[in-house]
């Protein structure tokens, strides 16, 4: 499904003539037609005849955010085929063309510029990690290229990208966490004490936590920064007090395992009530050796990843049409675990797309068209729960080109994760900081 | 250097900034916009190949320099309002001053624990800009307001995002950068960090103070770092604490080896080789890298002095 690959002709090789290929296409291509083998290709021709709509999917396929990437790609492809399935957009197939980031900044701005200007691509979407949102954020506006990103910063919410920079598909972190704070507090405790990264990630969790934590009356013990490059937990915990109630982690990347070991040796059976985000966790199978210790803790999830009593029809669709198994893991490899609470931006943030481009008119990337997307994204206010948002309902605040929806808490019951709680929308939303809507266009 | 190859050189370089200032009318967008950025990173290889090929030093810290140039330029015109110009400004000094600094400590070293202690200042300014992340955004980084990357024309302000301009800039840059270089290496004061890099004892023992003749090209290769450094947040509008991580250390040492270590124009040479190759190769497949690493051994097979290096032993020796 993705196209990568421009260049395709490739020079005629032994005896194969460049006039007998072209011969042997153009009969294969009639008798194909003839006998209704490309019924896909006929439906749009039919529909209209103008070009298909080809979307830039900027992809972390390598560097830190591979693993993310690698689901992302599998949940892109499974949207398209059902989007090109029903008709395409607008009638128009849709194309995605990738180019792999490295999840860097730097790159990312190029692959922004090369989306483009080489491969001019009517958008660009699917980045997930906030450097390389934010290091490709400028490329997009000087380019005029509507970017949606499917990365759960605060960035975009923040109002310092700009009016081209999208994330209808997935919710913020502070909405994430000012919606956790008030079921922590009424029914973990009320001191808290937040273990975190000591960067703008961690950084987010705990200024943001601690604001929604003192408006539920809560309090914080302890604030306790974890280096970027630190291998070793054992010394911070001596950190947490005693009278910790709530013990708020959310470390991400390779030391987790480590974390999650050491912190268990530290409190054995006498331990806090302990509240993490599934950041921490995404791909990692919970049954992994040594994570023991969080049976019985709690887990914020976007989207649930273990198939519960709760299950939708639309999760289920979603579900089968990306191949994943109901303990959130690859029907074809049960240990191939996803990123299930991230990687439904994907296939949302594809169907908001379709919605404004059908909704605007949106034709060809002149800057006419563009300037009508964006303003049928920005007018764009609510997405009901469907087969098209199978995590949920969503609020869309055009003013900071923001998607608002519910959030799961869930509870390690052994070897699994069931949701004991599912938040209100209203619970995460807050009062926007800026109006992209303000800027020119 | 005899004055008619001293003249050679000179057309010579002068033929390749006019070739890439005739280029931005014939490249088609995505090349002019790759070009310019190339052209940055060019001007920090530039600088990174003073000090290794011409002073041999090797310092696996240098994303340090290109760094404070980035903050210093990318601070001071975000939270203090600085204008392009006197950010640039800022960006250089701030570079120089962190050379010069790091320099009175490091190079009481040499060899192997002068990389060692570069690298470890190097995390160490990576890990402060994590550390001050109100400030500096950290990992995330920020964006450069388009209205604070204006530069004053005339009287008419242009934003620094329009290509022609930017482009032009990032050339201005890494031409004076390359032609420093050029006079640097053809002066007396060149002569003596060659020496240095030949034989420090002996050098030291003819009279020279090679302390201060290192500390003189680290000073100088540090402020063409930061200077591209600077060039870069405010031409492109990012600064994150990824261009100080160790990956921006290694990038220039690759690309002067693959260039030419020890030639003025091996680093323009290997930052474009290595760009396009990353371009290339990353559509076709996701080990990337691989092939970047593979056509490396190639080249150090077939070209072990780099480049035009190889090209300066076997063909034309009077390439400075």
């Amino acid at each position: 499904m993705t196209d990568a690959k421009t260049n395709v002709n490739r020079s005629p090789r032994g005896n194969i003539t460049r006039r007998g290929v072209v011969k042997a296409l153009a009969a294969a291509a009639g008798a194909a037609a003839a006998t209704g083998v490309m019924p896909g290709t006929m439906r749009y021709i039919q529909a209209q005849t103008s070009a298909p709509i080809r979307i830039g999917f900027q992809l972390h396929r390598t560097g830190i955010g591979a693993t993310y990437g690698r689901w992302y790609e599998r949940v892109t492809s499974a949207a398209v085929k059902l989007i090109n399935q029903g008709g395409g957009i607008g009638g128009r197939e849709l194309q995605i063309v990738t180019e792999d980031d490295g999840t860097d900044p730097k790159r990312g701005a190029e692959v922004v510029a090369k989306f483009a200007t080489q491969h001019k691509v009517d958008f660009v979407f699917g980045t997930l990690f906030s450097h390389v949102v934010v290091g490709s954020s400028p490329a997009a506006a000087e380019h005029k290229m509507p970017y949606f990103v499917v990365s759960e910063g605060y960035h975009v919410a923040s109002g310092k990208m700009n009016r081209y920079v999208f994330q209808p598909g997935i919710t913020d972190v502070r909405a994430q966490v000012s919606s956790m704070a008030p079921w922590v507090t009424k029914n973990l405790g009320k001191k808290v004490t937040m273990i975190f990264p000591d960067y703008a990630f961690g950084h987010d969790h705990r200024d943001y936590f601690s604001a929604a934590l003192a408006k539920q009356g809560g309090s914080i013990a302890a604030l306790i920064p974890i280096p970027a490059t630190e291998t070793s937990f054992t010394k911070h915990f001596a950190r947490i007090p005693a009278d910790t109630e709530v013990l708020y982690h959310v470390m991400v990347g390779p030391g987790v395992l480590t974390f999650v070991k050491e912190m268990g040796e530290h409190f054995g059976s006498r331990r806090p009530q302990v509240f993490g985000f599934i950041d921490s966790l995404e791909g990692v199978d919970i049954a992994s050796p040594g994570l023991e210790f969080l049976d019985g803790s709690y887990f914020w999830e976007a989207m649930p990843r273990y198939a519960g009593k709760d299950q939708t029809a639309f999760d289920k669709f979603y579900r089968q049409a990306v191949g994943v198994n109901d303990s959130g893991a690859a029907v074809s490899d049960p240990k191939d675990v996803s990123t299930y609470s991230h990687m439904f931006g994907c296939w949302e943030t594809l169907y908001v797309i379709k919605a404004a481009v059908e909704k605007s008119g949106y034709k060809s990337p002149t800057a006419q068209d563009k300037k009508a997307l964006v303003e049928a994204v920005e007018s764009m206010t609510d997405f009901a729960e469907s087969n098209q948002h199978p995590q949920g309902a969503k609020k869309f605040v055009g003013r900071i080109h923001q998607a608002f929806g519910h959030q799961n808490i869930s509870k390690v019951n052994g070897k699994r994760l069931d949701v004991v709680h599912r938040t209100s929308i209203q619970d995460g939303m807050y009062e926007p900081e800026a109006d992209y809507t303000k800027m020119p266009l | 250097m005899t004055r008619a190859a001293s003249r050679r050189a000179l057309a010579l370089h002068l033929a390749v900034l006019a070739l890439l200032f005739a280029l931005q009318f014939v490249l088609p967008a995505y090349h002019h916009a790759s070009l310019a950025r190339i052209l940055v990173l060019a001007a920090f290889a530039v600088g990174y190949n003073l000090l290794m090929g011409y002073t041999g030093l090797l310092s696996l810290g240098h994303a340090m320099f290109f760094a404070a140039g980035l903050y210093g330029a990318g601070l001071t015109v975000h939270h203090l309002g600085f204008g392009v110009p006197s950010g640039f400004l800022a960006g250089c000094v701030a570079a120089f001053l962190l050379a010069l600094a790091i320099g009175a400590i490091a190079l009481r070293t040499t060899g192997v624990f002068f990389m060692i202690v570069t690298l470890m200042f190097a995390q160490a300014g990576f890990l402060t800009a994590l550390y001050f992340n109100e400030i500096t955004r950290g990992d995330e980084g920020f964006v450069l307001a388009a209205a604070a990357r204006v530069l004053d024309i005339g009287g008419q302000p242009v934003a620094l995002s329009e290509p022609n301009l930017r482009y032009n800039l990032a050339l201005a840059i890494f031409a004076a950068c390359l032609l420093v270089s050029l006079v640097v290496v053809r002066s007396s004061f060149g002569r003596t960090l060659v020496a240095v890099r030949e034989n420090e004892e002996r050098t030291r023992l003819l009279g020279y103070n090679t302390f201060l003749y290192k500390l003189a090209a680290l000073a100088l290769s540090g402020a063409m770092s930061g200077a591209a450094g600077a060039a870069y947040a405010l031409l492109f509008g990012y600064v994150g604490a990824t261009f100080a991580a160790i990956q921006y250390s290694i990038f220039p040492l690759l690309w002067v080896l693959l260039g030419g270590v020890g030639t003025t124009l091996g680093p323009l040479i290997g930052t474009v080789l290595m760009f396009y190759l990353v371009d290339v190769s990353s559509e076709y497949t996701t080990a990337y890298m691989i092939v970047v690493g593979a056509a490396l051994v190639l080249l150090v097979m077939w070209f072990p002095r780099g480049i035009l290096g190889t090209v300066r032993q076997r063909w034309a020796p009077w390439l400075p």
